[in-house]
């Protein structure tokens, strides 16, 4: 690394960097390195190892990386690094108009993108002031996409979770839950993640037709597989040895680091935006909020598995809305047409595309549908001066959008207050003074995904 | 108490600032902001728009009442801030209510003890910073660099932005690290990002772009970069090069 002289080496950097050895531990060093532990091992309390954890470590959930100072086995410092996938999410999204900021914020957190895409969406709504004017059953589709999704990210979550403990079949099982949700979301977006689904107004296209059949189907396969999910775990002696009591926090240490979410949660404390700050129309449903009082990553892993269930209770209520009798004109796009985006989607032959309906419409009945249609996708629409942050409960914490506008067709700045990359800021009080192997858990019970991370 | 605040200073004036004619005079009188409708200067625009002037909008606060739990919230932080006996009216320079949010536009001499006082007061307790968000307005000499707060009370289920400004030519605000230890990382994204220092912050390192990096990339003077793109035959510019209809 340091010099031309190059087999893989144990040696001290040359640049006056580093204190103390450094091992690369690249391959026919072993045995440097464990004469090295020995020695520290011999001489206790004099010495202490860092240990570089990523960022290329597949437990740490992406380009995470994790500086450890250890003593032993014992974790005495940890340093997070992170910024490995900082992609300029929030720069880019100044240079495109208003709709298509939603293409840029859903890949921040790609196991949550509709929690990205809400949060943003109703944002811009309350700039645009059109909040109270949401077609009902555009927040209908939101809140099933939203709980669709919400199960999917805890899914993607414990699954790797399991994975990292050595259980490959924790694995395979959550997959392969998660596998039908995607399925699902993918029936009704047409993608299996970066949906670029609700828009500023509404949502971008109405459920496919067998849409409620499958969710339905889906709903009555669910329970079984999630009690799967309960058997292979909740008593399991080597799950509960890596969970209870580690990465413990509790309700003063998660409103010294504002922590939200599972987390919060797990201290015991019901706070749940959907409950105390309710959008979209959560408070017309009926849901609980579980909490635990363990503060620990085992009380965390129940709380999500409890969410689990309660976002199906959620999505069988979307459903049965959604079946109910339809008014003749029940639309899921804000019927306003200087914002509204004017296109209808059909399959053609050749894929997703502007309804033959529409393209008549705007070509031979209606100059003003034209205009609109055309001054909407080529600039877009304005949103008046000002600024607006609304936070949303995604499956991991309070995820807001501070959007400012200039009055312009394009956000002025916006700005995602991602609860992983919040939380990351607990994890030295997750596990400093614990030993090394509870650092996975620790990370594992924060959830974090790089993506929101580094945005 | 809210008649003390400054807040509400503007008030016995308004009557006459109002007449049409007068406000046209003082927005004539205010600096001009941008000039032109489209954003390209490089080709000959025959909009017919290329003349327009757009004046900077003056700074106002917003007339009470607030409305919702904006007013009570108001009056109990003018009543804290001033049973220290240095006032309401020095420590915040403007109250936003708008579109059922609540901005207090702090001096940022203050912010440390606005914030102590936001947490602290039993009947305020906003125990939760749920980050801070920069913002850049070249086009306002003096106040180019925004940072921007959101609290929360769980206690109260209320909600709450301090918005400080600082100039460009003097980058420095206060950190809340000591208040809000959460805001450790936020501060140092938005160093990172708009080049703000906020003074007294533990570490104050860059987060996301590499250590080494020159300039703050969402700095509105940082360009987006990008190259032009070939698409069925024809150039498609990068994005910051395409036209701007703002």
């Amino acid at each position: 690394m340091t010099s031309q002289s190059a087999p893989p080496r144990a040696s001290g950097l040359d640049d006056g960097t580093a204190e103390g050895r450094v091992y690369n531990v690249s391959g026919q060093d072993w045995d440097q390195l464990v004469a090295a532990a020995d020695e520290i091992a011999d001489s206790p309390g004099t010495g202490h190892m860092v240990i570089n954890m990523g960022p290329q470590h597949p437990s740490t959930h992406g380009v995470l990386r994790l500086i450890l100072t250890l003593d032993g086995e014992t974790v005495t410092e940890c340093r997070v690094g992170i910024g490995y996938l900082h992609t300029g999410i929030e720069k880019n999204m100044e240079y495109r108009t208003w709709t298509q900021g939603v293409t840029f914020c859903t890949r921040a957190d790609y196991l949550m993108p509709i929690f990205n895409e809400m949060s943003y969406c109703l944002s811009v709504e309350r700039l645009l002031g059109i909040e109270d004017r949401i077609p009902d059953r555009a927040q209908i589709i939101r809140v099933l996409m939203m709980e669709l999704n919400r199960v999917g990210s805890h899914l993607g979550g414990l699954g790797p979770f399991g994975l990292e403990l050595g259980a490959t079949t924790i694995f395979l099982q959550a997959m392969r839950m998660r596998e039908n949700v995607l399925d699902l979301m993918e029936l009704i977006t047409g993608l299996r993640m970066n949906h670029a689904f609700i828009r500023p107004g509404g949502v971008a296209q109405d459920l496919p037709p067998g849409a409620l059949e499958k969710i339905r189907e889906f709903l009555r396969q669910a329970p079984a597989w999630t009690s799967d999910l309960h058997k292979l775990m909740d008593s399991n002696p080597v799950f509960v040895g890596r969970t209870k009591n580690i990465a413990y926090l509790d309700l003063e240490g998660c409103m010294a680091l504002a922590v939200t979410g599972p987390l919060l949660r797990s201290a015991g404390l019901p706070w749940d935006l959907r409950k105390s700050q309710p959008y979209c129309g959560y408070e017309t449903y009926d849901f609980e909020v579980p909490t635990r009082t363990s503060c620990d990553t085992y009380g965390r892993y129940l709380i999500r598995m409890d969410e689990v269930d309660q976002s199906l209770r959620l999505i069988e209520q979307c459903v049965d809305r959604l079946a109910g009798k339809r008014p003749d004109d029940d639309p899921w796009m804000i019927p306003d047409a200087k914002v509204g985006w004017p296109a209808r989607l059909s399959l053609g032959p050749d894929g997703m595309g502007p309804s033959p309906e529409h393209i008549a419409h705007i070509m031979g009945q209606s100059m003003e549908a034209l205009i609109h249609h055309f001054k909407l996708v080529t600039e877009g629409f304005r949103v008046p001066a000002g600024q607006a942050y609304v936070p949303i409960e995604s499956p991991k914490g309070e995820l807001g959008c501070h959007v400012v506008s200039d009055g312009g067709t394009r956000p002025y700045r916006a700005h995602l207050r991602d609860p992983s990359f919040h939380h990351l800021q607990a994890l030295a009080a997750l596990c400093e003074g614990a030993l090394l192997a509870d650092v996975i858990p620790a990370i594992a019970s924060i959830d974090p995904v790089i993506g929101g991370v580094d945005r | 108490m809210s008649d003390s605040t400054g807040a509400s200073e503007p008030e016995g004036t308004e009557e006459s600032a109002n007449l049409p004619a007068q406000a046209g005079q003082q927005r004539l009188s205010e600096p001009v902001a941008r000039q032109g409708l489209f954003g390209v200067t490089t080709s000959g625009d025959t909009s017919g728009y290329g003349g327009l002037l757009v004046r900077v909008p003056p700074e106002v606060s917003s007339p009470r009442p607030y409305g919702g739990y904006f007013d009570e919230l108001s009056d109990e932080l003018a009543r804290v801030l001033e049973a220290d006996g240095t006032g309401f009216g020095d420590a915040i320079e403007r109250v936003i209510a708008d579109r059922g949010e609540l901005t207090f536009h702090v001096r940022r001499e203050r912010l440390i003890e606005v914030a102590t006082k936001l947490r602290d007061e039993p009947n305020l307790s906003f125990e939760l910073c749920t980050g801070v968000s920069g913002v850049h307005y070249p086009a306002e000499p003096g106040r180019e660099l925004r940072a921007v707060y959101h609290l929360l009370s769980i206690t109260k289920n209320r909600r709450v932005r301090l918005e400080v400004a600082t100039a460009d030519s003097d980058r420095h605000i206060p950190s809340l690290v000591d208040v809000y230890p959460a805001l450790d990382w936020h501060e140092r994204e938005t160093w990172d990002f708009f080049g703000i220092i906020f003074d007294g912050h533990p570490s104050l390192t860059r987060i996301e772009m590499p250590d080494d990096w020159k300039g703050h990339p969402q700095r509105k003077d940082y360009p987006l970069g990008g190259i032009p793109v070939e698409y069925r035959g024809t150039k498609v510019p990068p994005p910051d090069e395409r036209r701007s209809y703002a």
